[in-house]
């Protein structure tokens, strides 16, 4: 006898159901995650950050949109990746930067880091990363001039146009300068200082600096489950203790701990880069090694480098390390660390 | 109190909806006969068996109509008196076909009584008690139906010294081994006895998932006066505790190796049902004709434990549970994790069929799968260890050397990968096809050879 009143029924492998996750779900969690800082951003360097992420998240997912199309595959922009690129690029920018060059990062990003190997999930390197990194190289100058957080001017649209009138720089760039020149540090460090540091109130890339809205973001992703604690917490426990010995060696030319934590990209790179899931190594183990490597790379870079900050760099040369390490920390297997009573 | 927490906790998991309150409280309910009986040959792992009986032939209850065909096979037995109307092919679980003896029941449901029953077993001798088994056709209830007796009788350089009895029921929706330990529980214990017995070895574990408490007193009560080593092992609920290799991690810390099997580690594990199907075989002489099946779903109108004879047809067991109130779009035969989707109702019931599942539409999400985006939940889920993401990427570009040194071999197919991926991808799916091409590489070798 079969069954008059259905037209069929559907024959599929086991599992019949499903968790109902998803990666327009995760894409939308970092979304939420990100607001805090992304709002920071908007307080704190105002009309330009408002501009910068506008430009970045629309130019993200149109070239995504574009690409897609062009290689005669459905869009893909419904999974979200490309927002959460978009975002990730406009942090990593600094207020400043004029849009059209923040365009040709948005197609950098996806055109030539992601959708050329493949689209979401085949891309060795963080997209935001590598369009940040080529932003640098190509735009040297336009990437590396910094206005100060809370400026007043910042809400008067194009009152930053006018060059170097009032530009600064960031707290690391004073660093790098003054061991360059070999000169004494330059910053004073006390508890007010660490203060406008966690809250944002410094020069650098609009999404970096608030310490705290990040910390904030990334609580909700650990919540989520859509991080784990080893990336972050193998990555800035890594720069802390590589920042604490240099301290101990030579106080006259190395910041203090807090400093390395709060200054500079770490806190966006650690929580928010390094963890993106594509380019990082699938096992815990794997991401332990991950995050030290991130860590190392980072303090060296700061400290004997040619950049003020290593963070792009260091997370993007252990992306490459990805492969690898995954190859290297594959787990023994149930039943083959045999252990008999 | 003989109760014991698990030892060791699972290497990956996951925690589905268990919607076992669906027919967790209903009674076992025996299934009046129905107008026709398909006994399938294919009743078992190993060889189907051969059937003895023809067109026209009049069999009775519990007669022998399908013989063993080889060491790993199990005797199939009529369910019922009645005529064989035919012994033709019929569609199997999983779609193939194989041979079944079609029986209309006479309605006097006359036993063959062939087996006398063995009332004192402690006396009777270990080979007739492995005989009776092997006679009762006696198949692992739990899922894989694998022949008790060949299990019960380990090769002698494999010395066995813990007998697990599994009641974990860790799939979804299912509560037919929840209702045999409620219902049946001094039964359960004697068929330990026996089996115990039979292994001469003194601990006995009984693994039961901590959501079912009732279950869990109701074997307390009943191993109250054993002697020896016997406890129940509480395990937490959670995804696949009811896994050979998982139970029995969970229960004494060994580790079956890769590629071997539970008496390696000096373990047998039988389902609770298997258990008393061993001590009705023995104590009553009934062969192995019945089962419970829980019929269940949000579409079913009224879930239910039903007592069916083997060889029921899906479409009778949903009659007898009220039909549908709304429309199904999937039927499972077993849990949702692990089950079998029926493209229609045909199929009949076999010695391991735990569960008959409905599923609605808004249950049964139509998925697009994506690309692997390396989140790495697969590799925590997985209970086996291994790295479900790479092997699914490997076999999708069909390298399956690469496959086999990942172990895709040591997969189980328990599904915690594929339910977890938040990219939907069809990953055991992937192992299944990429298993059977390594071992027919493997074969294609030996024959090289």
């Amino acid at each position: 006898m079969s069954n008059d009143t259905q037209p069929y029924f559907i024959v599929s492998t086991a599992p019949h159901t499903h968790s109902g996750s998803s990666v327009r779900r995760i894409m939308l969690d970092v979304i939420i995650a990100l607001m805090p800082a992304v709002l920071a951003s908007f307080y704190l360097f105002g009309w330009h950050a408002v501009r910068l992420t506008a430009v970045c998240v629309l130019g993200c997912v149109g070239t995504e949109a574009l690409c897609r199309r062009l290689m005669g595959r459905d869009l893909g922009i419904g999974d979200l990746s490309a927002v959460v690129t978009g975002l990730l690029l406009a942090m990593n920018l600094p207020p400043a930067l004029p849009s059209g060059m923040a365009l040709v990062g948005c197609v950098i990003a996806i055109a030539i880091a992601k959708q050329v190997f493949g689209g979401i999930g085949y891309n060795p390197f963080n997209p935001a990363l590598v369009a940040r990194v080529a932003l640098l190289m190509s735009f040297p100058v336009a990437m590396t001039r910094w206005h100060d957080a809370l400026n007043p001017a910042r809400w008067l649209g194009f009152a930053w146009t006018v060059p170097d009138a009032t530009t600064t720089a960031t707290p690391l760039g004073l660093v790098k300068t003054a061991l360059t020149m070999k000169q004494p540090l330059p910053l004073t460090w006390d508890n007010s200082t660490m203060l406008d540091y966690l809250l944002g109130n410094m020069s650098g890339c609009i999404g970096e600096v608030s310490a705290l809205a990040l910390l904030l973001g990334a609580g909700y992703l650990l919540f989520r489950r859509c991080i784990t604690w080893h990336i972050p917490v193998t990555y800035i426990g890594t720069v802390a203790i590589f920042a604490a010995i240099l301290r101990v060696v030579d106080p006259a030319t190395n910041m203090p701990v807090s400093f390395h934590m709060l200054s500079g990209g770490l806190m966006l790179g650690a929580l928010f880069m390094a963890t993106d899931m594509v380019t990082s190594p699938l096992t815990r183990r794997g991401q332990l090694v991950f995050g030290a490597g991130c860590g190392l790379l980072t303090i060296l870079i700061r400290r004997w480098g040619g950049y003020p900050e290593g963070v792009s760099f260091a997370i993007l040369l252990m992306n490459a390390l990805t492969p690898l390490i995954n190859q290297a920390t594959r787990p023994g297997i149930f039943g083959q660390s045999r252990k008999k009573k | 109190m003989r109760t014991t927490q698990a030892l060791f906790k699972l290497r990956g998991s996951i925690h589905p909806e268990y919607f076992k309150g669906l027919a967790r409280d209903k009674d076992i309910v025996a299934m009046p006969l129905p107008k026709q009986l398909c006994v399938s040959m294919a009743q078992h792992l190993g060889a189907p068996a051969k059937p003895i009986v023809s067109k026209g032939d009049h069999v009775l209850k519990g007669q022998r109509i399908g013989e063993a065909a080889g060491f790993i096979s199990a005797h199939v037995h009529a369910p019922t008196s009645g005529t064989v109307t035919a012994v033709e092919d019929g569609p199997t679980v999983t779609g193939t076909l194989a041979l079944r003896v079609v029986i209309e029941p006479d309605g006097q449901d006359t036993p063959a009584n062939a087996l006398p029953p063995i009332k004192d077993w402690t006396t009777a001798g270990r080979d007739t008690i492995l005989a009776r088994i092997a006679d009762a056709g006696i198949a692992g209830m739990g899922g894989a139906g694998f022949p008790t007796r060949v299990k019960l009788s380990p090769p002698p350089d494999k010395p066995i010294d813990t007998l697990i009895i599994n009641g974990a029921e860790c799939e979804p929706y299912l509560t037919a081994d929840h209702r045999v330990m409620l219902e049946r529980a001094e039964q359960i214990w004697q068929g330990c006895e026996i089996m115990r017995s039979l292994l001469g070895v003194k601990t006995v574990r009984i693994a039961i998932e901590n959501n079912k408490p009732e279950a869990i007193k109701a074997m307390q009560t009943a191993i109250a006066k054993a002697d020896g080593d016997v406890a129940i092992c509480i395990l937490k609920t959670e995804y696949p505790q009811g896994a050979e290799k998982q139970q029995i991690f969970a229960t004494t810390g060994r580790e079956v190796p890769s590629g071997g099997l539970p008496m390696d580690v000096g373990c047998v594990v039988e389902n609770v049902g298997t258990t008393y199907a061993v001590w009705d075989a023995v104590v009553n002489g009934n062969p192995l004709i019945e089962r419970v099946t829980t019929v269940t779903g949000h579409p079913v109108a009224e879930p239910r434990n039903v007592l069916a004879r083997i060889g029921t047809s899906y479409a009778d067991l949903l009659a007898f549970c009220g039909g549908l109130t709304c429309d199904a779009v999937k039927i499972v035969s077993g849990g949702p994790m692990m089950g079998i989707a029926q493209s229609n109702l045909e199929t009949t019931t076999t010695k391991t069929t735990s569960g008959l599942l409905f599923l609605e539409a808004s249950r049964v999400p139509e998925y697009t799968s994506m690309p692997c985006i390396s989140c790495g939940r697969c590799v925590v889920a997985c209970p086996m260890d291994l790295l479900p993401a790479e092997l699914s990427n490997r076999i999708e570009a069909g390298d399956y050397d690469a496959a086999e040194s990942l172990n895709i071999l040591d997969c189980i197919e328990c599904g915690c990968c594929a339910f977890i991926c938040p990219a939907h991808r069809p990953l055991v799916q992937h192992f299944k096809m990429g298993k059977s091409r390594v071992i027919l590489k493997r074969r294609q070798a030996q024959t090289k050879s």
